[in-house]
């Protein structure tokens, strides 16, 4: 029954919330008023847990509410089911892409989606360089000009930049040095 | 069978390095199937970002479950996206079995201010690549200045637009204004015979 119910929560969750994965934040407190499978302190925490992992907030608070009420099974059905409305409206989406590529309007819509588009992925930049690359409580402590900025991370983030363009290694194994660089220097 | 497996394994491998939300997958996403393997383009995926971020649910997983109908149908659809989420799930069971402090850690924490570096630096490229397709008039340039700015500024504003209503209003703006422009094109082409 928890597990119905489980699958119930979470696939409203993955129908309702529109855009990136802190859209269902909203849902899962609602889903934490209605039934105790965490608290709004578990959602901190796993905002906080989503920043540090892969994983999207949304995917993990299922699987963190699914584990915690019915095991590693209700972690996983209650992650599927937040999955699986999107899947259905994607593969129609596609069906529909396919048939109407060539459209008139759709390719109009297009012409702005594509701008759209790339100007949240600058935004979506833009947000994560304010907390990797500038240290305001710094600069607010010292007012020192030189203290805004996070010396160290604009560094590697030239470095990598640079390197990038000159290695043409995997974006992951970048990561995965920074995340080293990142422990070794205490960024 | 094959190609669902070699689905499901690729998007688990991403799944598990997509630090940083989703467009923050775009690069890994542009060398494992845009270079590598040749599954898609770097247009279709940036379409599949903008469709993704104005249906339900979560964008790195909408453009799992298209890139994986794309090459496969519904199956590879399925493959992709529950590759997609496997990383994440296990991810999320040791730490809910075992780490019950994981993200205060201070090695953490170190760990992931070094990735964010590295996060921007391979959204700026992405953004970089994509712009000569993406801002090739002036109109997708206002139109990029105003939706960035309404995203940067989202903190700032005393008001704030869902990313998908901003999503559609694009669409629909483009739908006029390349109407608009073919209006013009016919006109001055029948001025020009005249």
């Amino acid at each position: 029954m928890v597990l119905l119910r489980l699958m119930f929560e979470f696939a409203k969750t993955g129908l309702f919330s529109v855009g990136g994965g802190l859209a269902t934040l909203p849902f899962l407190y609602e889903i934490s008023d209605k039934t105790g499978w965490f608290s709004h302190a578990d959602i901190a925490d796993m905002i906080a847990v989503s920043e540090s992992t892969p994983g999207a907030i949304g995917i993990n608070m299922s699987t963190y509410a699914g584990f915690t009420t019915s095991g590693i099974l209700g972690g996983v059905l209650a992650s599927l089911a937040l999955a699986f409305p999107s899947v259905v409206i994607i593969l129609i989406i596609a069906k529909f892409l396919e048939k109407y590529r060539q459209n008139k309007l759709v390719d109009g819509a297009f012409y702005g989606l594509r701008a759209a588009s790339i100007a949240m992925i600058s935004a979506a930049g833009i947000n994560v360089a304010k907390v990797a690359l500038i240290n305001l409580s710094a600069y607010q402590l010292t007012g020192n000009l030189m203290d805004l900025f996070n010396i160290k991370a604009i560094i590697l983030g030239i470095l990598i930049f640079i390197g990038q363009k000159k290695l043409k290694w995997s974006p992951v194994i970048f990561i995965a040095l920074s995340a080293v660089v990142g422990i070794l220097l205490k960024f | 069978m094959n190609q669902l497996l070699d689905l499901y394994w690729t998007f688990l491998k991403i799944g598990c390095v997509t630090f940083g939300g989703g467009y923050a997958m775009l690069p890994i996403l542009e060398r494992e199937l845009v270079t590598k393997r040749q599954w898609t383009t770097m247009d279709d995926l940036r379409d599949y970002f903008s469709i993704g971020q104005c249906t339900p649910g979560i964008i790195s997983l909408n453009v799992s479950t298209f890139i994986g109908q794309k090459r496969c149908g519904v199956k590879g659809a399925i493959a992709a996206t529950v590759g997609f989420l496997t990383g994440p799930i296990i991810i999320i069971l040791i730490i809910a079995s075992f780490l019950k402090n994981f993200a205060t850690l201070e090695i953490v924490q170190h760990a992931f201010a070094g990735i964010r570096v590295c996060v921007c630096v391979l959204i700026l490229q992405a953004v970089l690549r994509l712009w000569k397709k993406s801002v090739i008039d002036p109109f997708t340039l206002a139109l990029y200045l105003i939706i960035f700015a309404l995203n940067a500024l989202s903190g700032v504003l005393p008001f704030k637009i869902p990313a998908a209503v901003l999503v559609i209003c694009a669409g629909i703006i483009g739908i006029i204004a390349s109407e608009i422009k073919n209006r013009k094109g016919q006109s001055s082409a029948k001025g020009g015979e005249a």
